[in-house]
């Protein structure tokens, strides 16, 4: 049984409202923080507990923080990025809706880190309800005291508001998001300069996701040094994972990064293993976005070596035979799926969602699409794959912000690890129409490199 | 004493682009720096206009690779970036023209550019002006890979003075920044997002103000014309002549595109990398009424001939050291002249309509023959 930090007392009924939320010990950190520590020490604690960013990128928190611009006389922002837009993640969505305490808890410690007087949640348009959610627990914090001015009698104010977006899954990139709350069309800006220099507003900002701002509240409760001792080298602490696909339990898990993938994928307490007796084919372990991984590179590495729950074992082998954690949105494939139509689908999205802002990405997108479709509907030829490697290859680097990676990704990754799953496409065209590819040798062992 | 009052005056950077080193001011761009040196090493730009805050960024054309970031930190830059927005940092070394990745970069952005991009440069007003010619010439690829239909677009109306021709548009976002920054209220923007985002108004109003001709101006393609002009010539056909009046509203410095006497055209002047000239360090915009209204040679005072790049095809139409050739046509026919068939005017107006009299667009109904008394 892993530990649990931040859904440990989610089951607990009623714990969306404040008082069973502080009387299960809710806004002790916010004390600790305020009464006996300054914002300093709160984040060097951040910084000691080696917390990584949880939407996708993995950059550590507390230097995120230490790396925001402090000049005299102008305002500071901590923005929750709670754009949950990612296919196949749902973790915020999760803990906003079932302990939106801990959120606005862990927004004040970390608000009194930052300095910042007014903090903002950017909440996914289609996330509809769970805005009066959180919009009653802030009441409910400002009614008791954890909001407004002078908050504790120590002199220190803050505001938290909620803004919900229209629906872009761009505004979900940090600068996209800022542009969005300022009121203007969600483009993302071209950094430099990052928004923890000119941000929000054109003041310092810090732009952070939910369940890492969740998280800062049992580091503040624990201190820094507990947190990291959970955990497998630079990965420390819990993980939500939003598990999906053809397995038996989907759901949010929390997971304590020491567990192996075959672990959390096939034991009871997590997803339970792939539903209706049927074999693990793929998996992309972290969101939409990053690289699919056929089943005998899911399980162990190229090495050999057993793969972990954990940022860098996820990373392990680079993209050509590894993958990432990203939001942990963990999608399971089984042998009855095709990962061409797959590939399409999130092909369609990327195109959908682009902002249209600069060329190849607006470009690309599109034409993946038209010949991703092509070739599901067994018209492809040969070329159109070599043809689809050129075109994320020349995405891929070259765009403002991380949604061109984002598409050449997961197009560039199934050519790379499922190429005879695509031509099988185009040599039995009238075959791919009515059945799949079925498991191929995705599965096997992975061919042992004999040692010289 | 004096070395230490040196060392206080601001440094300036040295950068080396292709291996050509130049000291500029810090806080300039590496396009700037680029365009300091001139020539091929300059990196094209589609959206970058340097009199426009903010622009640039977006195309993507002017990708360069920096193969060292600065002399105090000499890692090279992992991604290419966008030299238009890139500021220089001391002892930056930059590749464009000498590197691989460069070159096979720009080619997958123009690529990309012309992938919706429709090929009607014949029938495009654009043509012989437009940076997308230029930068498909210089840098893209022979053939298209592409092989599905092109995107288009509802033809919408934005006013009597400018055609919006959406299909041809590469959104570069230029002509919102004009809108933004040189008149008092943008009343059109970018409609929806991904390849199916459009320039629109909203919802289908008339772009109306002083300055919206501008806009004609710093469009790289023929997405927005002047529909005083629209096809009433090639612009290669016209003679090019810098002129100025006294104008409340503008600077009043143009560049007239003329046939003859009749003025087809008004623009603002550009410079080399045809973006508008600077005038006492203050972009020369120019004002509807010197751009619409004022189509008469009198309400002009010529200054000469303007100087267009001899690479440009505009040039070629330029009546400096114009030679006429030789009449060979009686010494090919053994002596005899031509025996006139037909005289065209006997039976069309052709040639002699002033065509930047007519309210639109010539029609064959223009060139009809009325009945002398």
């Amino acid at each position: 049984m892993g530990r649990k930090l931040l859904l440990d007392k989610a089951h607990i009924e009623n714990i969306r409202l404040y008082d069973v939320y502080r009387q299960h010990g809710g806004y002790k950190s916010v004390e600790k923080a305020l009464k006996t520590m300054s914002p300093d020490q709160v984040t060097d604690e951040v910084k000691k507990s080696g917390l990584r960013g949880r939407g996708g990128a993995g950059f550590p928190t507390g230097m995120k923080w230490s790396f925001l611009a402090k000049p005299e006389g102008v305002p500071r922002y901590l923005v929750v990025n709670a754009d949950e837009s990612e296919p196949g993640t749902f973790k915020d969505r999760y803990l906003m809706e079932f302990i939106p305490h801990l959120l606005i808890e862990g927004m004040i410690t970390s608000s009194y880190a930052l300095g910042a007087k007014r903090s903002y949640i950017y909440i996914r348009g289609e996330y509809a309800w769970i805005v009066a959610i959180l919009e009653q627990a802030i009441q409910e914090a400002k009614n008791n005291g954890w909001l407004g001015k002078n908050i504790l009698g120590t002199g220190y104010d803050l505001e938290i508001y909620v803004q919900r977006g229209a629906g872009a899954y761009i505004c979900g990139e940090e600068t996209a998001l800022l542009e969005s709350l300022e009121g203007k069309r969600g483009n993302p800006r071209i950094k430099p300069p990052f928004p923890a220099v000119k941000g929000l507003w054109d003041c310092p900002t810090v732009v952070n996701n939910v369940e890492t701002i969740a998280a800062v509240v049992p580091i503040i409760n624990d201190g820094g040094e507990e947190y990291a001792k959970i955990g497998i080298g630079k990965s420390t602490g819990t993980k939500l994972i939003s598990a999906c696909g053809n397995i038996k339990k989907p759901g949010v898990y929390e997971i304590d990064m020491m567990i192996s993938v075959e672990e959390f994928l096939y034991s009871d307490e997590y997803c339970g293993g792939i539903a209706n007796g049927k074999k693990l084919k793929a998996c992309i372990p972290g969101g939409s976005s990053v690289p699919i991984l056929p089943a005998n590179l899911l399980l162990k590495t190229a090495k050999g070596e057993t793969r972990m729950m954990t940022y860098e074992s996820l990373a392990d082998g680079g993209f050509a035979t590894g993958s990432m954690m990203g939001s942990g949105g963990f999608i399971v494939l089984d042998d009855s799926q095709c990962v061409v139509k797959h590939t399409y689908t999130l092909a369609r999205f990327y195109r959908h969602e682009s902002c249209g802002q600069c060329s190849p990405c607006r470009e690309g997108t599109g034409w993946m699409e038209k010949i991703l479709l092509k070739i599901e509907n067994g018209k492809g030829s040969k070329s159109d794959i070599d043809l689809l490697w050129d075109i994320q290859r020349k995405i891929e680097g070259n765009t403002i912000c991380p949604l061109g990676d984002a598409a050449a990704w997961p197009v560039a990754a199934a050519i790379r690890h499922f190429r005879d799953e695509f031509e099988w496409h185009i040599d039995f065209p009238a075959e791919c129409l009515v059945k799949n590819y079925g498991l191929g040798h995705y599965a096997d062992p992975l061919p042992v490199i004999a040692a010289v | 004493m004096a070395d230490e009052i040196k060392q206080e005056a601001p440094k300036n950077f040295k950068v080396t682009i292709d291996n050509i080193t130049i000291e500029v001011t810090p806080g300039t761009s590496i396009l700037n720096a680029a365009r300091q040196i001139g020539g091929d090493v300059t990196p094209p730009a589609m959206c970058y206009y340097s009199s426009l805050k903010g622009s640039g960024g977006k195309c993507r054309s002017c990708l360069v690779e920096v193969s060292a970031g600065s002399a105090a930190d000499p890692r090279p830059m992992p991604k290419l970036v966008a030299s238009c927005r890139t500021n220089v940092m001391d002892g930056m070394v930059i590749k464009n023209m000498t590197s691989d990745r460069v070159k096979d970069a720009r080619a997958g952005v123009v690529e990309f550019l012309l992938l919706n991009h429709p090929l009607d440069c014949p029938v495009c007003d654009q043509a012989g002006e437009c940076h997308l010619q230029d930068l498909g010439y210089e840098h893209g690829k022979e053939g298209t890979r592409y092989e599905f239909k092109r995107r288009t677009f509802e033809k919408e109306d934005i006013g009597p003075y400018i055609q919006l021709h959406m299909n041809r548009c590469i959104l570069c976002y230029r002509c919102t920044f004009v809108a933004d920054q040189i008149t008092n209220q943008r009343v059109h923007g970018v409609l929806d997002r991904g390849d199916h985002s459009e320039i629109s108004t909203y919802i289908s109003k008339a772009i109306d103000n002083d300055f919206s001709g501008n806009m004609i101006d710093v469009c790289p393609v023929g997405a927005l014309t002047d529909k005083t002009f629209r096809f009433k010539n090639r612009v290669w056909f016209t003679k090019p002549v810098d002129a100025h009046r006294d104008c409340d509203k503008c600077c009043g410095k143009v560049t007239l595109w003329n046939r003859g006497d009749d003025v087809l055209r008004v623009t603002s002047r550009k410079n080399e990398w045809g973006e508008v000239q600077q005038f006492d360090g203050k972009p020369g915009w120019i004002c509807n009424e010197c751009r619409f209204d004022k189509k008469h040679i009198n309400d002009w005072t010529i200054e000469g001939p303007t100087q267009i790049s001899r690479h440009s095809v505009i040039s070629q139409g330029h009546y400096l050291g114009l030679q006429k050739p030789k009449e060979t046509v009686a010494e090919v026919m053994g002596g005899r002249s031509p025996k006139l068939l037909m005289d065209i005017h006997d039976i069309s107006d052709v040639n002699t309509v002033d065509l930047s009299a007519l309210p639109g667009p010539a029609t064959g109904a223009n060139f009809e023959k009325k009945e002398q008394q």
